[in-house]
């Protein structure tokens, strides 16, 4: 069956409101999705009839809302294809993830002088806290270089691998390139080493589907928010034998089994790693936003969005001042560019008020705007619910912009 | 001269004739035109006002009790707005700059453009105009 971009438009109550006077076209995807009514909905209804704190209480609300908790939990089990419920852990978000691994692995297995490698397009939140683990315990962090399309250098990221070698955390779609990484390889090819590895998923698990067993990663994860669910809710995946091994990043109630003011022992997996009350009412909204996925069809989203990223790349250069970055073969729902020399921060001011919300600036990703030699691009990200006639309005207002600025 | 206050209300007549956002933002470029070159030297990271989506340069000079500005920016509608603040808040005593009162912003639909969550340097930038006329105060008192 063919993808029904009316029925998924209508889906989404925002996009159908005026900005300035013009139809939205919401091109920030990448910052942050539009909520489908199915998850706005589940999220008022819960704080509506079914809100209560989950795991404690023995009453009626209390149990149900643990048991839907729960059950968000295993939606995301099958969404990315784990094996086991309790390998899932709900966060705040990526940033969020990567910090409790950052800690909880740099704890339990970093030492002076160990090494630890990302690459070179990675997003803020995968860069600071291994630097802060670095400077902590006085290890060294190496990055994988990229070529002028994007893509890393695979050589030069099996030349980084030694016996040092502690962890490797790479993105799996760049936010800013939208290269789609051969985390397949990178996974194996760390394997050989058994260095294990972190897949940050933020920019893809509502574009591609993911199967972590499948991939082998040791963590993955994700934000709720770019994937079509609420803010404040995200997932850390690891394997099992990891998450065991690691002491916990918070402390506080909930994860603990016993307290005395002598000795604390810890709740097992998944509770171990979720202090305090969590996002739960997040987490059911997550869990709905997944269900929407499912129900569409991630596949079918994958080739309507690849197919309309396409369309956005051939319009954009048909133009003939727009400069892409990030010309990767394998890329997924992301365009960054610059209309000759002008200011990024121009063009999205002018762009917005044409109704166009673009992202412009370094994206989280200053590294990477130095390895380009330039101060930031303006981002077009894709998602289910753009049109082809979007594209078409964002380019009059690229064209638009390129006549005011010269 | 005119007063701060007046300049202002001579820039919020001037912006009235524009109702379309796009001319707006022309009339802004063709400010940034006008703007007076800074001096390369005062270019540096010395003088550099970060924000995330553009960089902007400032420069503030003290002469017989007169504060002069001047400033540049890497993109251009943030340029135009530059040449606005210029033109209200340079060449003014330490005390009129301190005591401004910047009401234009707002009334030309700018404020946006000024508030912390666009990080483009222009808040920081008028911060720090003020903390020169606030140093260059203090310092003629003390001295």
């Amino acid at each position: 069956m063919s993808y029904d971009i009316n029925k998924v438009r209508n889906d989404f109550p925002i996009l159908s409101q005026k900005v300035y006077n013009k139809p939205l076209i919401y091109l920030d995807n990448g910052a942050t999705t539009q909520k489908p009514a199915k998850v706005i909905e589940k999220i008022t209804e819960f704080h509506s009839v079914k809100n209560s704190s989950i795991h404690r209480g023995i009453h009626f609300l209390s149990e149900h809302a643990t048991e839907e908790y729960e059950k968000a939990r295993q939606k995301v089990q099958q969404f990315i294809g784990a094996k086991n419920t309790h390998e899932i852990i709900f966060t705040s978000g990526t940033t969020g993830s990567i910090n409790t691994v950052a800690f909880s692995f740099g704890e339990r297995y970093i030492q002076q002088g160990d090494e630890l490698i990302i690459s070179t397009m990675e997003h803020h939140a995968n860069i600071v806290p291994w630097q802060m683990l670095c400077d902590r315990k006085g290890a060294v962090l190496k990055i994988i270089p990229i070529t002028d399309d994007g893509d890393l250098i695979f050589e030069e990221y099996e030349k980084l691998i030694n016996e040092k070698t502690k962890l490797i955390s790479v993105t799996h779609i760049s936010n800013v390139l939208g290269t789609l990484n051969p985390i397949e390889k990178i996974i194996e090819t760390a394997h050989k080493h058994n260095v294990p590895v972190l897949i940050d998923a933020a920019q893809s698990v509502q574009h591609v589907p993911i199967d972590v067993v499948k991939l082998d990663c040791d963590f993955l994860v994700f934000s709720g928010h770019k994937a079509y669910g609420p803010t404040g809710i995200g997932v850390l995946y690891g394997k099992e034998k990891w998450l065991d091994a690691l002491p916990p990043y918070q402390g506080g109630g909930d994860m603990v089994e016993n307290v005395t003011f002598e000795k604390t022992t810890y709740q097992p997996l998944p509770l171990k790693f979720e202090a305090g009350t969590t996002n739960y009412i997040g987490a059911i909204g997550l869990a709905a936003a997944l269900d929407y996925l499912t129900e569409t069809g991630l596949s079918d989203i994958a080739r309507y969005e690849h197919e309309l990223l396409d369309y956005t790349t051939k319009s954009l250069l048909e133009t003939g001042y727009v400069k892409i970055y990030g010309n990767s073969k394998n890329k997924s729902s992301i365009v960054s560019f610059l209309i000759d020399n002008i200011h990024p921060s121009d063009t999205g001011m002018v762009i917005d008020k044409l109704g166009v919300a673009v992202r412009t600036g370094t994206h989280c990703a200053q590294p990477l705007m130095h390895r380009f030699g330039i101060d930031g691009t303006v981002r077009a990200s894709i998602a289910m619910y753009n049109t082809r006639e979007e594209i078409d309005m964002l380019c009059a207002a690229v064209k638009k912009v390129k006549e005011m600025f010269g | 001269m005119k007063t701060i206050k007046e300049i202002q209300e001579e820039i919020i007549e001037e912006f009235a004739v524009y109702d379309d956002w796009m001319d707006k933002y022309n009339y802004l470029i063709e400010l940034s035109r006008d703007l007076p070159l800074i001096n390369t030297r005062y270019k540096t990271s010395d003088y550099i006002i970060n924000g995330c989506q553009s960089k902007v340069w400032l420069n503030a000079e003290y002469n017989d009790g007169i504060i002069k500005y001047s400033a540049d920016s890497d993109a251009i509608i943030t340029k135009g707005i530059i040449a606005l603040l210029i033109r209200v808040l340079s060449n003014r005593t330490p005390q009129e700059i301190i005591d401004a009162e910047l009401f234009f912003i707002d009334a030309i639909g700018l404020r946006q453009n000024l508030s912390p969550t666009r990080s483009n340097g222009l808040l920081a930038m008028l911060k720090q105009m003020k903390l020169y006329a606030i140093a260059w105060q203090a310092k003629s008192k003390a001295g």
